[in-house]
């Protein structure tokens, strides 16, 4: 139950990029066309899925045991950035493919708020390992739905008459808070009415 | 020395990091819904970029070029896990506001950006400059959001809380009827994209305007 309520959570309620402006800069950056949208969200998602683990095990294996927890942050971005790298290598080795597609975004995402941001707010709040594994993958999910749809909303954007001023980066913002109005609708009550609080 | 002081100021309005080059967006958003916290960030962010700033350009020959970027970050990370401690230590409930954020200066663009593409070319004293002009753009920015969404959004802007004053300072009318939304996160990107577009406007008047004077 608990990790139905965490996925929830963090796909709906807590959305990344909408309410908690984690991953803003890839968001306004890469959202200019749904296939790049795409790439990037599934990069994240990777990313952040295995990234929560990771440090979930450094965080408790190893700082923990050293009395170290103040290092979390030094530690984490290493991790982080290690096992982008890593991943980056492994993925040009084994599938070519998929390389090709997430390649490019992936040494974007070291510096990505959302990937650091959800190691720590796992230790916060405590989470155990598979619900941090949740958390980070609900994270993720959560940022590719939201660049989904703000690539498509760009890109009917362009064929429209925006003021001068206003095309490029202040529409964007202005249509993502649009749907952050939207997402306002998805508050802690929809845990309370599906029984998961 | 004129040089020196087109460093220090260039950060302030014309390369502004938030509005102009438009970098470091997350912390921007996310702690500016009370003045203190933007404050407090903005603070946070100019100690890490001037030292992490300082740092780089005197190791900027010994670092070798292919292993640059995670140089930079073990420095930059080190000292915000000092920020971390000072603020944890003495402004706890700046500590507690903050959350998450305050760690996650690390991965702000700003900083990473500053080191890369300033502190590894240029001298110690005007590397201190930049990061002082640009941690001054990035409060003078987050403060001027932060003002905007905290009296509209609740009608009240809260500074340190000294003595027996509770550091608050209510908005006549706002405080009363707030325009709610603007506390929340939809605001904050709303009002993000009618300021950028604002300066927009101002950049492209202002360049109009030399544009007249040349000619």
């Amino acid at each position: 139950m608990k990790i139905i309520a965490i996925l929830l959570t963090y796909i709906f309620i807590n959305n990344f990029i909408l309410v908690k402006f984690l991953g803003l800069c890839p968001f306004i950056g890469v959202s200019k066309n749904s296939e790049s949208a795409i790439g990037m969200g599934l990069a994240v998602t990777f990313v952040t899925g295995t990234a929560s683990v990771v440090c979930w095990c450094v965080y408790h294996g190893l700082l923990e045991t050293l009395g170290l927890e103040y290092l979390k942050t030094i530690a984490f971005i290493l991790v982080i950035a290690a096992l982008v790298q890593l991943v980056e290598m492994v993925l040009k080795k084994m599938s070519p493919s998929l390389y090709k597609a997430l390649g490019i975004f992936l040494p974007l995402i070291t510096t990505n708020c959302a990937v650091l941001g959800i190691a720590i707010i796992n230790i916060d709040e405590s989470f155990n390992l598979l619900e941090s594994f949740a958390a980070g993958v609900a994270a993720g999910i959560g940022f590719t739905m939201a660049i989904i749809l703000m690539s498509n909303i760009r890109e009917r954007l362009e064929l429209r008459p925006v003021r001068r001023y206003v095309k490029g980066v202040p529409i964007a913002f202005i249509s993502a808070g649009i749907m952050a109005l939207a997402f306002m609708a998805f508050d802690n009550s929809l845990l309370t009415n599906l029984h998961l609080a | 020395m004129g040089n020196h002081t087109k460093e220090l100021t260039k950060g302030i309005f014309k390369e502004n990091p938030t509005f102009i080059i438009m970098l470091g967006m997350c912390p921007t958003l996310a702690v500016t819904t009370q003045f203190i916290n933007a404050l407090g960030m903005g603070a946070g962010v100019l100690f890490v970029l001037l030292f992490s700033n300082i740092f780089i350009s005197l190791l900027k020959n010994v670092i070798p070029n292919s292993v640059r970027i995670p140089c930079y970050v073990v420095v930059i990370a080190s000292f915000v896990t000092i920020v971390e401690m000072v603020f944890h230590a003495f402004l706890p409930s700046i500590y507690e506001a903050l959350g998450v954020y305050l760690p996650l200066i690390v991965v702000n663009c700003i900083i990473l950006g500053r080191a890369e593409a300033f502190a590894n070319k240029n001298t110690v004293l005007d590397s201190a400059l930049d990061a002082i002009g640009m941690g001054i753009g990035f409060t003078l920015a987050l403060s001027l959001i932060a003002l905007i969404r905290e009296s509209f959004g609740s009608g009240t802007i809260t500074f340190m809380a000294i003595g027996s004053w509770d550091g608050v300072i209510k908005v006549p009318f706002f405080n009363k009827w707030p325009v709610r939304v603007m506390s929340l996160a939809a605001g904050a990107l709303l009002l993000m994209g009618y300021l950028k577009a604002f300066f927009n406007w101002n950049t492209a008047r202002r360049s109009a305007k030399a544009e007249e004077g040349k000619a």
